[in-house]
């Protein structure tokens, strides 16, 4: 399609050990229109980490092609097109949190901000952050310390932002702020996001599509389109429209195997 | 907590509590400055006691008051002597380390090399340093310079193996978060391998500081004029056992100086708290 932030044709990846080959994904198409917020559902091991590092060029498909922006995925990272939040924030423990901010700035042939995008400082204040500059990781909570690291990764505006299962590890309070807050930015700074998720919860109330994956092979199981207001408020999870997405999907989960309702039990 | 500490001044009880919990961190903060005074004094008491009431000969083994009574009398030889040792355990262990860091520095970017070359380093590692020591002076002659080398032959094996591991366990997501920007080789290493390392250094300096003056004292047994270890050989010999005791003490001293010195160094350079404690 035209206009797309990601398209992924026919992606296969396979990792080949000693005792057996593992089929991670297994023939996976879809795209991502720019703008968009398509959230990735799936149980553990279906390769939907996998899937976002085929995007990111951290891995490379076995067969199939990814684009993001018309471009390889190698051109789009050395463009600083991406930004990637992993699971833990992946700060360096002997940076304060701006400092950490910062470090995109001084690798990677060490680029100036682009005219008009955020400074640091101004991406610590978009997380909610302002005043914590100068704290270093193992002063901050685990909610904060994510937080840092989307800050991180929005440095030099890139036009996607890949969040692989960013909140997995906090508690469910600090959980629901950082999806509302998520929303928030997303609408802000109009970033693409390709967002990883094993809660059913989580992957309707932020995405605008919800890409449903099977496991063994990984596989697209379904993609659902959420139909919810731009503005949504946590509450949202108690309406009746909410809830008959969330069923439907969890019906799509059932039927891709019972190892996929096992899955997203545990989340 | 937070309710208790919101009616903190009109709670009689909750003062009580924290006046007593003071209190008790105070008498252990006394504790574990005394106790090893009084451990140490003890030790000392009893060494004097037996020492008196065996009637212990002096050549065998001094008093305690005998040996400090020696090293307020002969300082100054004592001093003269600890100027060499000190002075090969430090160049030593500033180029047994400096090696060791470079070629961890090669091993993690060259896998080849580290193939080839580990097990030669573990083969040096695995001669005791008595036998290395006249090996090294039949090599380099009676000087400073074959104690300078067992001094840093000796520190060099813990800070490679160490300092391999510390550039290596940096943590897999930030690996690929360098990746994701485009990060050179040279990048990764300034910025993330060289500073996951420091802790994992800092571990193998604190080994390497006491036992530089170790090979710096073993390398001056063999055929050596001055120096603590040539010291304690002589007073050896002549039955001297105050003297002899006073030498190490004054070596042991030194090493404990010294091995402060990199503490403080690593209180200084890792501020931080290593996500994995080494």
């Amino acid at each position: 399609m035209a206009g797309a932030a990601v398209d992924c044709r026919n992606v296969t990846v396979r990792f080949v050990t000693d005792r057996r080959t593992v089929t991670a994904l297994h023939d996976v198409s879809f795209d991502v229109e720019a703008g968009g917020f398509l959230t990735l559902l799936g149980p553990s091991g279906c390769g939907k980490s996998t899937l976002l590092r085929v995007v990111a060029d951290l891995v490379a498909p076995s067969s199939g092609t990814a684009a993001v922006f018309g471009t390889s995925p190698a051109e789009a990272r050395a463009a600083r097109a991406l930004g990637f939040v992993f699971q833990d924030a992946a700060l360096l423990p002997w940076r304060t949190a701006i400092q950490n901010v910062e470090l995109p700035l001084e690798v990677g042939g060490r680029r100036s901000l682009p005219a008009g995008a955020p400074t640091p400082r101004e991406l610590m204040k978009l997380v909610g952050l302002e005043g914590w500059e100068n704290s270093y990781p193992h002063e901050l909570s685990g909610g904060m310390r994510q937080r840092v690291s989307i800050a991180r990764a929005l440095l030099g505006g890139p036009r996607l932002l890949l969040m692989d299962e960013p909140f997995g590890a906090l508690d469910e309070i600090t959980r629901d702020r950082l999806n509302e807050e998520l929303r928030r930015i997303w609408q802000e700074t109009g970033t693409t996001i390709l967002f990883v998720t094993h809660s059913v919860y989580e992957a309707v109330y932020l995405g605008e599509q919800v890409l449903v994956l099977a496991a063994n092979p990984g596989r697209v199981a379904a993609r659902v389109n959420v139909d919810l207001p731009r503005d949504r408020e946590l509450i949202i999870r108690e309406t009746p429209a909410f809830t008959s997405i969330v069923a439907g999907l969890r019906d799509v989960m059932g039927r891709a195997g019972p190892r996929a309702a096992q899955g997203h039990r545990a989340a | 907590m937070s309710t208790t500490t919101l009616e903190a001044p009109l709670d009689p009880g909750q003062q009580a509590a924290e006046a007593a919990h003071h209190r008790r961190m105070r008498r252990l903060a006394w504790r574990r400055r005394l106790l090893p005074v009084a451990g140490i004094a003890t030790f000392l008491g009893l060494w004097a006691f037996i020492v008196w009431f065996f009637e212990v000969p002096r050549f065998v083994a001094p008093s305690p008051q005998l040996v400090a009574a020696t090293l307020v009398e002969k300082h100054e030889t004592l001093l003269r002597n600890l100027v060499p040792t000190a002075t090969q355990a430090i160049a030593g262990f500033i180029l047994g380390n400096l090696a060791a860091i470079i070629i961890a520095t090669v091993f993690v970017h060259r896998k080849t090399a580290e193939e080839a070359f580990f097990p030669v380093v573990v083969l040096i590692n695995t001669i005791p340093v008595v036998a290395k020591a006249p090996i090294l002076v039949l090599l380099m002659g009676n000087g400073m310079e074959p104690k300078i080398a067992i001094a840093a032959l000796i520190c060099f094996f813990p800070t490679l193996v160490n300092m391999v591991r510390g550039l290596e366990s940096v943590n897999p997501q930030a690996m690929e978060l360098m990746r994701v920007l485009s990060a050179s080789e040279r990048e990764v290493f300034f910025k993330l391998r060289l500073r996951n390392s420091l802790p994992y250094l800092f571990s193998a300096l604190k080994i390497a500081a006491s036992t530089a003056v170790i090979g710096s004292i073993v390398g001056e047994w063999i055929g050596s004029t001055t120096g603590i270890g040539a010291l304690i050989i002589q007073s050896m010999y002549n039955f001297d056992s105050p003297m002899l005791y006073a030498t190490v003490i004054v070596g042991s001293a030194f090493s404990v100086a010294f091995f402060a010195l990199i503490v403080a160094a690593e209180r200084f350079f890792v501020r931080w708290q290593p996500a994995n404690p080494v």
